[in-house]
């Protein structure tokens, strides 16, 4: 979706509840916005980071190594893109801001975010999920809740099951 | 085997409301056909050539009874009475309807079964050796281990959405009978001095249309590292690996383009974080594992009654070939391993009906403590038989047809559904496999033969294993024809080798004389009780050439 036009999403799940989103996006990756608040690709941001009204996009592709991350931690929240639902690399980079890197503000999911991918962000650390236009809202609140247990941790808990079930006893 | 608790259950029960959901959605309109693509596959929903494929998981090869029979019942009532049995020790229904499907997981669900991830870009069902557990040859029972992958990849919040899929194998004995070189990752359970698990972990194996044997990233892992260490592996693919092309996504390609050491330094450097973290396991955690695959009571079988079995299997040349190729030594004296041979010419490899299903149900129940496995070789196993009982277990497998006295020979062919159900077929291949089955079908010529892995697949995806069988065969498609191509000298287990093609492809038709041909040079040239595979590595690839396209 190259617009070039910063828009703001229709649909944001912040913390599983809709919210009216106030930042725009904007996809121009030679100049900056004149909205604020906008969330920008990551370059720009880099060279603009000290505009309190700015915040970083960042592409699936982007080798996050700790030297970014110290750049990322001022961040007011960071976006990570999912150019095409398919694109899985967006999971990786959310666990690592946010388990390597102790990254606390909000992570937004944007996008190609459908409805059937919001349970595994959500269990990555994405607490912001801009859905793509054409998803219905209460789908995607059903689909956040579609399980009440998990084998592995993630950044929702930090206990495998293999030891939850040791610290509750056997039970069947 | 693995029993369920609630949480497992409660996992398997949310994820048929959730593909429940996900099928209504598809079908009014509000998810799209490339959106539901990924959704039906990993719940091992496939849109076929001539109708939908369900494939359904079996973790490791272990079934139970009652799990068969359900998965006959399923096959009878939402299908047309059978299923077959995958070179990836799943089921495979070939016939549901689309919508019934989330009915299917709902009744398998019930037995503590499910689809999860039989498919699509993540991690698949893990496989391990069919005789696990009970093979003289093993230092660690793998099947703990595999549950405990199991459970870690299922569901993987990070890992849905892989560059493309992404298998794992375990092997815990000392002859490798889960082809763990040819596997994404393949996982080696081994001891060391004190007597404590290691794992040698390999990557980048792999079949398809571009076959590769893995390479060591690991040698020693302790065993407490397992999953950390697994999902360093699968992060560094999933961050690294190709997406721009399919055929070049699979982790194989990402190994070989970066060298080893430096996939293992990326491996390594990620690790670094996650090691000791959460997923790190404990003795308790291992052990509890364990406690769901326990020794079944086997009761005493006399020295007599050995004694009687080894009398009758002298004199009864019937019994003797069965023993000889369908019988596994055991590591408790007086019991055995029976494999079914699932290869018979009434059916296509790995097929079975319901009402087989549920005849080997009751004879596991009857001879082997109510478990049965799936082999990659696309049979049966019974793993706990006693001896004093075997004359009547070939007895009543012999009236199922599942006594063929064949497996390990030409004639255990495997064999992928090819171009009579798949839609990725570039070729049929089960008509090749029963008209190879017809013309070898002389005992004594088979067993004079010996060992000889003979493995199809209908396109280069490689579901037959044609790679790595002593004879491959693979359907290819020229101009809108079939033709086959030959290639000899592949092996799947310890000194794993990928076949090499012979030359040009050939008519189906003309198919069974270049095989009859290439045994010949085998049959004229091979020093005593020398297998397939060791005249092959001696004289070469040109004997063969020359006598097939002379």
């Amino acid at each position: 979706m190259p617009d070039q036009q910063p828009t703001v999403a229709r649909t944001l799940l912040k913390k599983g509840q809709p919210e009216t989103d106030t930042w725009a996006l904007s996809r121009d990756s030679e100049a900056l916005p004149e909205q604020r608040p906008a969330i920008v690709p990551l370059a720009l941001w880099l060279d603009a980071k000290e505009d309190s009204g700015l915040a970083p996009w960042l592409p699936s592709d982007t080798a996050l190594d700790s030297e970014l991350a110290k750049e990322l931690a001022s961040a007011p929240r960071i976006a990570i893109d999912f150019p095409a639902f398919t694109d899985g690399r967006g999971y990786t980079l959310a666990r690592m801001l946010r388990e390597r890197f102790g990254y606390q503000g909000e992570i937004r999911a944007i996008g190609d975010v459908l409805v059937d991918q919001l349970y595994y962000m959500s269990r990555c650390g994405f607490d912001a999920l801009a859905l793509r236009d054409d998803q219905l809202l209460e789908d995607a609140q059903r689909a956040l809740g579609a399980f009440s247990v998990s084998y592995q941790p993630g950044v929702d808990t930090k206990e495998a099951l293999f030891e939850r079930r040791l610290r509750e006893g056997n039970h069947s | 085997m693995y029993r369920y608790d609630n949480y497992d259950q409660t996992l398997v029960d949310e994820r048929v409301t959730q593909f429940r959901d996900q099928m209504t959605r598809y079908l009014d309109g509000r998810l799209g056909e490339e959106e539901f693509r990924p959704l039906r596959l990993q719940n091992g929903l496939y849109i076929q050539k001539y109708a939908p494929m369900l494939r359904i998981a079996i973790p490791y090869g272990m079934l139970s009874s009652d799990q068969l029979r359900r998965l006959a019942s399923i096959a009878r009532r939402y299908d047309r009475g059978y299923g077959h049995f995958s070179t990836r020790q799943n089921l495979q229904l070939n016939w549901p309807a689309i919508e019934t499907v989330p009915d299917i997981l709902g009744e398998l669900a019930e037995v503590q079964m499910h689809a999860i991830q039989t498919s699509g870009n993540c991690i698949r069902n893990t496989t391990s050796d069919q005789f696990a557990g009970i093979a003289a040859d093993e230092v660690e029972d793998p099947r703990p281990w595999c549950e405990l992958i199991r459970q870690w990849s299922t569901l993987h919040p990070e890992f849905a959405f892989l560059p493309r899929k992404f298998k794992i194998a375990v092997t815990g004995a000392s002859s490798d009978r889960a082809a763990i070189q040819v596997h994404d990752i393949g996982l080696r359970l081994w001891r060391d001095d004190e007597g404590e698990v290691r794992v040698r972990v390999l990557a980048g194996g792999g079949l398809g249309r571009t076959p590769m044997i893995g390479d060591v990233v690991r040698d020693d892992l302790p065993w407490k590292h397992l999953l950390t260490y697994l999902e360093a592996c699968v992060r560094v693919y999933n961050q690294f690996g190709r997406r721009d092309n399919k055929f070049k996504a699979r982790i194989k390609i990402l190994v070989k383009a970066l060298g080893i050491e430096e996939f293992r330094r990326r491996v390594d450097a990620e690790w670094e974080h996650l090691k000791d973290g959460p997923q790190t396991l404990t003795p308790a955690a291992v052990e509890a594992a364990k406690t769901h695959f326990p020794e079944p009571e086997r009761r005493p079988v006399s020295d007599e009654a050995i004694a009687a079995y080894e009398q009758q299997r002298q004199e009864d040349r019937a019994l003797a070939r069965f023993v000889t190729n369908n019988v596994t030594d055991h590591k408790v004296a007086g019991y055995k391993a029976v494999t079914l041979s699932l290869k018979r010419r009434e059916l296509a490899p790995g097929d079975v009906t319901s009402d087989q299903m549920e005849a080997v149900a009751d004879l596991a129940e009857r001879f082997s403590f109510g478990e049965v496995r799936v082999t990659h070789e696309q049979n049966l196993v019974l793993s706990d038989v006693p001896v004093d009982q075997m004359v009547a277990l070939w007895q009543a497998l012999d009236e199922l047809g599942m006594a063929n006295p064949t497996v390990g020979t030409l004639n255990d062919i495997i064999c992928c559904p090819g171009g009579d159900f798949c839609g990725l077929a570039n070729a049929v291949s089960i008509p090749i496999a029963q008209a190879l089955q017809e013309r070898f079908e002389d005992l004594d010529f088979l067993y004079d033969l010996g060992p000889l892995d003979l493995n199809i697949s209908g396109c280069m995806n490689a579901c037959g294993h044609h790679h790595v069988g002593h004879i491959g065969i693979l359907g290819v498609d020229k101009k809108g024809e079939e033709y086959y191509q030959v290639s000899l000298g592949g092996n799947s287990t310890d000194d794993a080798s990928l076949g090499k093609i012979l030359g040009p492809s050939f008519y189906r038709e003309d198919v069974p004389d270049v095989i009859d041909k290439v045994l010949k040079v085998y049959v004229e040239s091979r020093h005593a009780d020398e297998r397939f595979l060791d005249t092959y590595r001696r004289i070469g690839i040109k004997p063969f050439k020359e006598r097939v396209y002379a």
